[in-house]
């Protein structure tokens, strides 16, 4: 009951500070995207090649181009708040169609890779801690810097080298097996099996990151006196890993990985071209190319939403592994 | 006094516990001891370094240029001893000059962030108050935004060159530094050596730079190498989007060239990253390292 | 704070067959200095043994040592039998088993010593789940009467507290019931009332004590404070630098102190039954440090003693039978007129 009202107002807080952010967001995106040279239809007349002045007038006047910036800007505004994310001069669809589109699979890769960071990290760095200054621990702080240095994307490559090109265990790229006909679970199948080096490719340095800290955190709880209690009880040292420092040590792990969705969501840009993911990410790299800001502005805008309602999600993780959340 | 532990014992049970006293070394003999991953990693970063500063005279001319026949693997011809191209282009070559670039793009990306990051943290946390609540609010929003897809973003803005690169990637890492010397200011201003200077009547740019800033340095210094590595990782990732300088060869776009051939010649896209996790593994190494030179305690854990 | 004495509850005299814990020549090393340099003593069943000495002295390092839970890097030599097993050659498990089931300990700091993210219910459940092999709604229900037990009000609904909830007093009523939760035969107390306010001092060792009878435990008081010791302990244990330099019954001991250091402990003491008050009654120092102890050749005392002579830093003085009982201090044992003088005239 506790922890319901104590999430319950952890929530809210959130919320609440996040409507500024949001705010913030739109504003400095679109003002930063005005400093970009040329326009959505420099790039549409320069592919068709036969662009007069008359008719690149015409195309600024039919996108609202022509307008005063602050202009724009105000408009723009006034879309949102009736959940418009507007219109894609390029794709000639609304944005908010062509990112719901995208959503999902960017969604499906951050979550596995947001998981599998974790819940890799953490392990790794439980063992590691578990045989602090031995050697499994070296080995393995080896790997985890290795991890922590290689480009996630180059790793991905060196997968798809090994396990598509080598060994032929998964494919190489795409979301999913396009014109297989396929029942329910051979599609899930499909899928996760589609999934599996996207994900690790953006989730090996995230892994790294979380190992390491997961490690330092626990040698840190390791010395504290309550360990010295668990220990006089006679507890096993496995519970007393898990129960008492494990516990304790993912206190400033989950306030970390809350702090790196961000930095995931960026590199989910790169991963995404690496397997042909059909993600936000590379239609943000493609908005970019031909400089279609509204599109861009509207993946700005709902990546910062999934960072935003990740938050929500760490800080609900938080209030319930940290119970003095509430005294603060 | 007799410095021997054991010549004290009450009891001779006692005589059969011997330990080593600990022995203290001072100055580089001690870092090169007790540090060995730190010198593993200063010694692999001095390496890249005179490679970079020796390209002009290791490989005269431009990488760019096909100078042998095409994709020769490596140790296959020792003219070329990691291999060429589909283009016929040296592979050492170009990883040489590649070594500029990142080394280049890290070190000013990151000397960006730092006085970017340092300048809001020290302000925010030094006067604290209305101040600080707004530029917290905007370190958060800039945390908020996927920092890869703001450099892209930047680098559109700008064009595809050297400084606007590292201007785009400083510009985009600034907050994690923000956060650090924050809190450093925020717990230091309240000490008295700053009492001390505020009541000898100095001023606050005196007190910032002059009196907190030093002390805030040791976790700055260590982030620091850290932000060079996720410059180099940064710049990586844009040169193998293909938005990076095109006349220039950089590790990015040779792993981008590699990709089209990833089938048959992995070797053009195995080696530019190998050479790029070296790069940053040294720099973590050495950021470990400062970390352990800085915080003596974490050693002993 | 202090009563007299004379006022402490008789108690039967401990017979030999009874021992349960008896210490011999047990040293703890750390690195890069020995904490504890050979030290022997006995806890009967039932027993209170007091451990007294400044801090720094050895006796937390001879608590832990006791239920091996010194730091990794720490080593033991020596003796530790409790009930006829033999701590220091037991393995893990062996030691796993006794602790918290047949030993339980009391750590000094009840802020730092409770897992903050548990609740202390399902902290002290914990062991009753391990050693009773309780289910979750037993061991719920036990624990309860526990926090009862230790004088916890409404102790249904402080079972789901996290220890930020408690006042320090509170949390260490929870340490001790978590330490007795299993009925453990040695019960050992490192300062337990050291972190408190004056005012639950008192209390807590009230606790304890009847604690002690209730469930006929020996307990092992840690403690600085000579008070303590004379109101709740049958025997006391002086530490010094790592030595035990007297061990007499408590009465006697807070009657009659031998050793140089011990009177020099009383003397740092205020004593209501003269009357005396700091304000009129001049408390005594012992000048120097425990530092300057530490690589003394001989008695780790003699920089700090009025009575040293030149023998007394050649070689450390064991402990010998003097009036009912042991002093290691060769001055006062043999009796001179010096050391007569000096006696009679404290």
């Amino acid at each position: 009951m506790r922890l319901l009202s104590r999430t319950g107002r952890s929530l809210r807080r959130t919320l609440i500070q996040a409507v500024p952010t949001v705010i913030g967001i739109v504003i400095l995106n679109f003002l930063l995207l005005q400093l970009v040279p040329g326009d959505a239809a420099d790039v549409i007349a320069g592919e068709s090649g036969s662009a007069t002045v008359e008719s690149m007038a015409a195309l600024r006047k039919q996108f609202g181009l022509d307008q005063p910036v602050l202009v724009q800007l105000l408009s723009y505004l006034n879309h949102l708040a009736h959940f418009s994310l507007g219109f894609s001069p390029r794709y000639n669809m609304p944005v908010g169609e062509l990112i719901m589109a995208r959503l999902p699979y960017t969604l499906m890769l951050m979550a596995c890779a947001f998981t599998l960071s974790l819940v890799v990290g953490i392990a790794c760095g439980a063992l590691m801690a578990a045989f602090a200054r031995r050697w499994p621990d070296r080995a393995m702080s080896l790997v985890v810097l290795v991890l922590y240095s290689a480009p996630g994307f180059w790793v991905g490559l060196m997968m798809i080298v090994l396990f598509s090109v080598h060994l032929g265990w998964l494919p190489s790229g795409g979301a999913i097996t396009i014109g297989a006909n396929l029942g329910f679970w051979d599609a899930v199948g499909d899928q996760l099996a589609h999934l599996v080096l996207p994900s690790f490719s953006l989730a090996c340095f995230f892994i790294a990151v979380y190992a390491r800290l997961t490690r330092s955190a626990m040698l840190e709880v390791e010395r504290q006196d309550f360990v010295r209690t668990a220990q006089a009880k006679g507890l096993t040292p496995f519970t007393i890993q898990i129960r008492h420092v494990l516990r304790n040590a993912l206190i400033p792990v989950t306030t970390v990985a809350g702090l790196h969705l961000g930095n995931m969501l960026g590199g989910a840009i790169v991963v995404e071209t690496v397997f042909g993911w059909p993600g936000m990410g590379r239609l943000a790299l493609d908005a970019v190319m031909a400089r279609d800001f509204s599109v861009l502005l509207g993946v700005l805008l709902l990546s910062s939403f999934v960072v935003i309602f990740a938050n929500v999600l760490i800080d609900l993780l938080h209030a319930w592994l940290d119970p003095r959340i509430e005294a603060e | 006094m007799s410095g021997e532990t054991s010549s004290s014992l009450a009891s001779p049970a006692a005589v059969a516990v011997p330990f080593k006293p600990p022995v203290v070394r001072r100055g580089l003999s001690a870092i090169v001891i007790n540090h060995p991953t730190f010198v593993v990693g200063l010694a692999i970063l001095t390496v890249v370094f005179v490679l970079a500063l020796t390209a002009d005279i290791l490989y005269p001319g431009d990488p760019m240029d096909m100078v042998g026949p095409p994709l020769l693997w490596p140790f296959q011809d020792m003219e070329y001893p990691l291999g060429t191209d589909s283009l016929g282009r040296d592979v050492a070559a170009g990883l040489v000059y590649g070594a500029r670039v990142s080394l280049i793009i890290g070190f000013s990306a990151a000397s960006i962030g730092l006085l970017i990051g340092t300048l809001v943290g020290a302000i925010g946390g030094f006067f604290g108050g209305l101040i600080d609540n707004a530029l917290a609010r905007l370190t958060e929003l800039f945390q908020t935004v996927p920092t890869f897809l703001l450099v892209i973003v930047i680098v559109a803005i700008g064009e595809p060159s050297l400084p606007v690169m590292a201007l785009a990637i400083g510009i985009a890492s600034w907050p994690t530094i923000a956060r650090l010397v924050r809190a450093q200011f925020r717990s230091l201003r309240q000490q008295d050596f700053v009492m001390a200077a505020r009541s000898l009547g100095y001023s606050n740019t005196r007190i910032i730079f002059m009196e907190i800033l030093p002390n805030a340095l040791p976790p700055v210094v260590v982030t620091a190498s850290v932000m060079v590595a996720g410059a180099i990782l940064t710049e990586t990732g844009l040169s193998f989007l293909n938005m990076g300088d095109p006349n220039l060869v950089s590790w990015g776009s040779m792993i981008g060239g590699g990709r089209e051939m990833l089938r048959t010649a992995w070797y053009l896209t195995a080696l530019p990253g190998i050479a790029t996790a070296l790069t940053v593994l040294a720099l973590n190494l050495i950021g470990d390292g400062l970390n352990e030179i800085f915080n003596p305690r974490m050693r002993q854990r | 704070m202090t009563a007299p004495a004379s006022s402490a509850p008789a108690r039967s005299e401990p017979h030999a067959g009874n021992r349960l814990l008896d210490v011999r020549d047990l040293c703890v090393a750390f690195p890069g200095h020995l904490a504890v340099r050979g030290i022997s003593f006995h806890i009967d069943r039932g027993e209170t043994l007091a451990l007294v000495g400044e801090s720094g002295c050895g006796k937390s390092a001879t608590s832990l040592a006791v239920m091996r839970l010194l730091p990794p890097g720490a080593r033991i030599a020596g003796a530790v039998t409790f009930d006829g097993i033999d701590l220091v050659q037991a393995n893990e498990r062996t030691l796993r088993d006794l602790r918290g089931k047949r030993m339980g300990l009391i750590l000094q700091e009840p802020m730092t010593s409770l897992n903050p993210v548990l609740t202390i219910g399902d902290q002290i459940a914990e062991n009753l789940m391990r050693h009773e092999k309780l289910t979750r709604a037993q061991a719920r229900a036990r624990t309860v009467e526990l926090l009862d037990l230790v004088r916890i009000p409404d102790p249904a609904r402080r079972y789901d507290d996290y220890p930020h909830n408690m006042s320090g007093g509170m949390r260490q009523r929870v340490m001790i019931a978590m330490a007795v939760a299993c009925n453990p035969q040695l019960l050992i107390a490192d300062e337990p009332t050291t972190a408190l306010d004056v005012t639950l001092q008192s209390e807590v060792l009230e606790l304890l004590d009847s604690l002690r009878r209730q469930l006929d435990m020996a307990l092992l008081l840690i403690t600085h404070d000579l008070g303590v010791v004379a109101q709740w302990a049958d025997r006391v244990a002086v530490m010094y630098a790592g030595n035990i330099v007297e061990k007499a019954g408590a009465h006697a001991l807070f009657e009659n102190p031998a050793h140089p250091y011990s009177r020099g402990l009383m003397g740092s003491t205020l004593r209501l039954e003269g009357g005396g008050h700091y304000t009129s009654q001049r408390l005594t120092e012992i000048p120097g440090t425990v530092a300057s102890a530490l690589h003394e050749p001989g008695c780790n005392f003699a920089p700090r003693c009025a009575l040293a002579t030149a023998d007394c830093r050649i070689a450390p003085p064991p402990l010998r039978p003097f009036e009912g009982r042991q002093v290691a201090c060769p001055v006062v044992t043999q009796p001179s007129k010096e050391a007569d003088r000096v006696a009679a005239g404290r």
